[in-house]
């Protein structure tokens, strides 16, 4: 990669990885987060994203592999780096004995670059992104499990700051906070802050992101902007039709293979795969139906959708691979 | 919010906030004030116990001046100290040393101390001077507590020092704050070693107990006589060995043996906590 080209990225990883005793956990990714991106990192659970999130914060030390963060080589460069990262790693945690201003003075103390005298403002104006200006003064203990989310975001914006890493900052809240969340991102995105946000939820990066790396078992398996990945994809011929036989048969001249499955007595729909590499236009498929008699009731090319990408790339169920 | 050299540009102060934001979240918590109350009792209920059954003790009967107690209610710090010693301080510098960095990992804090950045070894350095300054908060509570209440409860007036020479008040109120400072050194070693356990687990009560196992079975070994060649090695050689404070001219070089033992022990243990510290997986 030219310099040019890891100036532009935001993070940037290569070959990382991480072995616990016989346990791969990542396994030689090469991240490539462009800068001013919000950048989905969506993957099951346990395939391996918090422990890349926690090297790339300088938490955990890479078996093998480097990372670049803000163009700066971590973890050597940590003390520079880390004052312009803001991030929510694997869930909020704060002292329960202290009110939520007081857990967010206490992290902003342990940075070094954070003035004192302007650190009462920038806690109530991070309180107040979030929402909790008026639960302020109230134990962390006693918030709900969606309120520590929020500080936890809040805690991430007690600076001014060029990426936020944000580990699953969904988790735990209701629809209405999951909206808000959504819309944060946003407003971060927007002015100029490159935001690195895991999911296991694909509907949420579809919504937030514009580029997203998929993980499976510790390894990338797809990585780019949302329309690469989609386009990457298998898109598929369904044809409603009680002709069943004769729609196979024009299909399969196209060299296609078609499956039926029925859905009542009056609706059959046959589905083919079209292949990616094949020479085959879409477009002549439906007057060769046509011509050959079948009473099309139906009909349509659909596009893969990220949901079918993620599952054909991660397997199927919800497993944690070890 | 975007320019990417805003952060860049402030120059990083000495970092002292942390030290302050640890003493005050240390002596804001319900937990510390408990453990301090508790230290105030022992010279309370020495004191109280000792005027209500107001029959007189042979000399030496009892902990180490209790005799002396009716005379003069200054000697109230000092048995209390004495009795505190063993198994009480070492309790609750346990509880507090060994909270440091196994605390904060229990919390899940500590991953966000640590990409704020508040760095490896300035966290451990600040840890370590909260849990230093927790040994002079109970055992200045200990003395001064005595203190008061045994000028309550007794007569006070010039006192008999253990060589027989007397010294006024005055002096008495420093030779006690010479006690303090010197039980408060013979503390620092054991803290070292609970931060070095804290540093090893993420479960704080097992680094407390085990920070407390470590100061009891230090003093079992030094009650032995057949491992005398190790007594000079151990951080509890020194515990009880504040008498030469209170003997005229007042005798130094017991505290100095012990600082310098203390010191080895902060040097050892420090290094070995910072060693296991600085390429630790932070995984809480």
């Amino acid at each position: 990669m030219t310099a040019a080209a890891t100036a532009d990225l935001a993070i940037e990883t290569r070959g990382l990885t991480k072995r616990f005793r016989t346990q791969t956990a990542v396994n030689a990714i090469d991240l490539a987060v462009p800068r001013g991106s919000v950048f989905g990192f969506l993957g099951p659970n346990g395939s391996g994203k918090t422990t890349s999130i926690r090297m790339l914060l300088g938490l955990v030390t890479p078996t093998d592999g480097e990372i670049q963060l803000l163009g700066q080589s971590m973890p050597n460069k940590l003390r520079e780096v880390l004052p312009r990262v803001g991030a929510l790693v694997e869930g909020p945690a704060f002292y329960p004995f202290l009110s939520g201003e007081a857990n967010l003075h206490r992290f902003d103390t342990a940075d070094r670059h954070a003035s004192r005298r302007t650190r009462t403002g920038r806690v109530a104006e991070a309180l107040e992104r979030v929402g909790l200006t008026n639960a302020a003064s109230k134990k962390a203990g006693a918030y709900s499990l969606g309120m520590k989310q929020r500080l936890g975001i809040a805690n991430a914006l007690l600076s001014p700051r060029d990426l936020l890493v944000l580990d699953e900052p969904t988790n735990g809240l209701d629809p209405q906070g999951t909206r808000e969340v959504r819309h944060l991102v946003r407003s971060f995105a927007a002015e100029g802050t490159t935001v690195f946000v895991s999911s296991h939820l694909l509907a949420e990066v579809e919504q937030m992101c514009t580029h997203a790396a998929i993980m499976s078992a510790g390894s990338i398996v797809a990585q780019g902007s949302l329309d690469d990945l989609r386009g990457a994809g298998e898109s598929h011929v369904r044809v409603r039709t009680p002709d069943v036989t004769t729609t196979e048969s024009v299909l399969a001249r196209f060299g296609l293979i078609p499956t039926r499955s029925s859905h009542s007595d009056s609706h059959t729909e046959v589905t083919a795969l079209l292949p990616h590499t094949s020479e085959l236009d879409p477009d002549r498929i439906l007057p060769a139906l046509l011509e050959a008699g079948v009473r099309v009731r139906g009909y349509g090319i659909e596009e893969a959708s990220l949901e079918e990408r993620f599952v054909a790339l991660t397997g199927e169920g919800f497993d944690v691979l070890s | 919010m975007s320019s990417p050299d805003l952060a860049t540009e402030r120059r990083p102060g000495p970092g002292l906030d942390l030290l302050g934001s640890e003493l005050s979240v240390l002596f804001r918590r319900r937990r510390t004030w408990a453990m301090l109350a508790a230290v105030a009792l022992i010279p309370i209920l020495l004191a109280v116990a000792v005027r209500l059954t107001a029959s007189e003790l042979d000399p030496g009967e009892g902990p180490p001046f209790l005799d002396r107690v009716t005379q003069n209610g200054l000697f109230v710090s000092f048995t209390a100290t004495v009795v505190a010693i063993p198994l009480f301080l070492p309790l609750t510098i346990g509880v507090v040393a060994g909270d440091t960095i196994a605390g904060e990992a229990g919390l899940g804090t500590l991953r966000y101390l640590l990409v704020s950045p508040a760095g490896r070894l300035r966290l451990l350095l600040v840890k370590y001077t909260g849990a230093a300054a927790f040994c002079l908060a109970a055992t200045l509570t200990l003395v001064v507590v005595g203190a008061v209440i045994g000028a309550l409860l007794f007569p006070v007036g010039p006192v008999t020092l253990l060589s027989g020479e007397t010294i006024g008040v005055a002096e008495s109120v420093l030779r006690s704050l010479l006690v303090a400072a010197y039980v408060t050194v013979s503390l620092l070693g054991l803290c070292a070693i609970g931060l070095f356990i804290s540093t090893l687990t993420t479960v704080p009560v097992g680094a407390m107990a085990a920070t407390v196992v470590v100061s009891v079975v230090s003093q079992i070994l030094g009650a032995l006589p057949q491992l005398e060649w190790l007594h000079p090695w151990l951080f509890t050689q020194h515990w009880l060995g504040f008498a030469g404070l209170l003997s005229q001219p007042a005798d130094l070089s017991a505290f100095g043996s012990n600082a310098l033992l203390q010191t080895g022990y902060i040097a050892v243990f420090f290094a070995l906590a910072y060693s296991r510290f600085a390429t630790k997986d932070v995984l809480s």
